[in-house]
């Protein structure tokens, strides 16, 4: 096997399930009924595409795990997701601030993966670059309704980007050299400009202000985690750990 | 080894239906994207999902190996296949008549990354006096229109 890969693809993976399980929370809870069926259906999209990414990491280990060993019995320590996605979000604005944050980035990585030379990386990637495009599109529309809103929700979703944006930079961790020389992996450091090009006009549209604040420490993607990812998994993991085996 | 439409497998498979709209075949949706018979009463079928996370793969799957199994074939086997991505630009002009009949909109053709669509047409009345009501809807591939017209909300198969 090749661990730098089974790595990439792992970080690809929890980055999406992670994601799809913090969607998920808003399920019953979000401002009203429609804003339940599309966070909910944004995370079905994530969860989707962590499915089939986890199932390609179990191949490439070889060890005979399938994507149910690796979703439900890896710690976190196991896990390669960046700090964005596994903190709570309790407001929505944190929501759609990072939603937006998140599905620029999915859509400039997934649009470079889909001219992978790995053939289940471009697979994926051509598949969810268009999934992508209507997460972007949704989290922009409520950002600029809210920030270019009325006084109270403009400040709250300001506040909202400058709690997110400290971990923004650790999106863009450069990827394996020798997996971007063989043109595998796309490199998110390369990523960059584009990614904050279009959040930056949806914040300017929004008339908000890039925030100015220090990166997070960061280091999930060598396992380093929040305590939030701990309390996420023991929620999504309890019953298949609790069960061994159980089907539903 | 004989993959082809003509086939008495992929006509056998083209009669499955899609379980979240069971008015329109996996065939008319452009999910059925091979069919290969093999001696010995064996065959291998390729579908595609809609959407990364559609949770209808499982059944069509179930439905597939029933309905060929009942045909006599003895070994099936169904592989999901993600490239090229699925587009509703291979929903035949023969589903989307039947979309339309049961209620759903069908999409019209792409325009871009995220679709500006222009008009859509109320299944009910026909009034184009329409607008959307979340981009999002009860199935990852339909979002929420209602007609300004007749008042009936309506799903709309979202162009992808």
């Amino acid at each position: 096997m090749s661990a730098a890969l089974f790595d990439h693809v792992l970080g690809l993976a929890d980055d999406a399930l992670v994601s799809a399980q913090r969607m998920g929370w808003w399920i019953s809870r979000a401002p009203e009924l429609e804003e339940d069926v599309a966070l909910a259906n944004i995370g079905l999209d994530q969860l989707g595409q962590a499915r089939t990414l986890l199932d390609y990491a179990g191949r490439v280990e070889g060890a005979g795990r399938g994507e149910d060993d690796l979703a439900y019995l890896r710690d976190d320590r196991e896990f390669r997701n960046v700090w964005l996605v596994e903190r709570p979000q309790t407001d929505f604005g944190v929501t759609v601030a990072r939603l937006l944050v998140f599905a620029a980035y999915q859509s400039e990585l997934y649009a470079a993966l889909s001219r992978s030379t790995d053939a289940t990386l471009a697979g994926v990637a051509g598949k969810a670059v268009k999934e992508v495009a209507y997460h972007l599109d949704h989290a922009a529309r409520w950002v600029v309704r809210l920030g270019d809103g009325t006084d109270e929700s403009h400040a709250r979703m300001q506040a909202a980007l400058e709690a997110e944006w400290p971990f923004v930079d650790e999106l863009f961790t450069p990827a394996d050299a020798g997996l971007v020389e063989q043109g595998i992996a796309a490199d998110p450091a390369g990523l960059r400009p584009a990614v904050l090009d279009r959040v930056a006009a949806v914040v300017g549209e929004a008339t908000l202000t890039l925030p100015e604040v220090a990166p997070a420490v960061g280091g999930g993607r060598r396992g380093l985690h929040t305590e939030h990812l701990g309390y996420l998994l023991a929620e999504m993991q309890h019953l298949a750990r609790s069960h061994p085996g159980a089907t539903w | 080894m004989t993959s082809s439409t003509l086939t008495r497998a992929w006509q056998v498979a083209a009669t499955v239906l899609d379980p979240e709209l069971p008015v329109v075949t996996i065939e008319d949706l452009g999910i059925l994207r091979d069919v290969t018979e093999y001696e010995g009463a064996r065959v291998h079928v390729q579908i595609t999902p809609t959407y990364s996370g559609c949770p209808a793969m499982e059944t069509i799957r179930t439905d597939l190996i029933e309905a060929l199994s009942m045909a006599g074939y003895v070994h099936v086997d169904v592989e999901f296949v993600l490239s090229p991505p699925w587009t509703t630009d291979w929903i035949t002009d023969e589903g989307k008549a039947k979309l339309e009949e049961y209620g759903v909109a069908p999409p019209g053709p792409r325009t871009g990354p995220v679709e500006l669509v222009l008009a859509v047409r109320c299944p009910q009345c026909g009034s184009l006096d329409t607008r959307e009501s979340s981009r999002f809807g009860s199935t990852a591939c339909k979002a929420l229109w209602v007609c300004q017209t007749c008042r009936e909300p309506f799903d709309h198969f979202k162009p992808l």
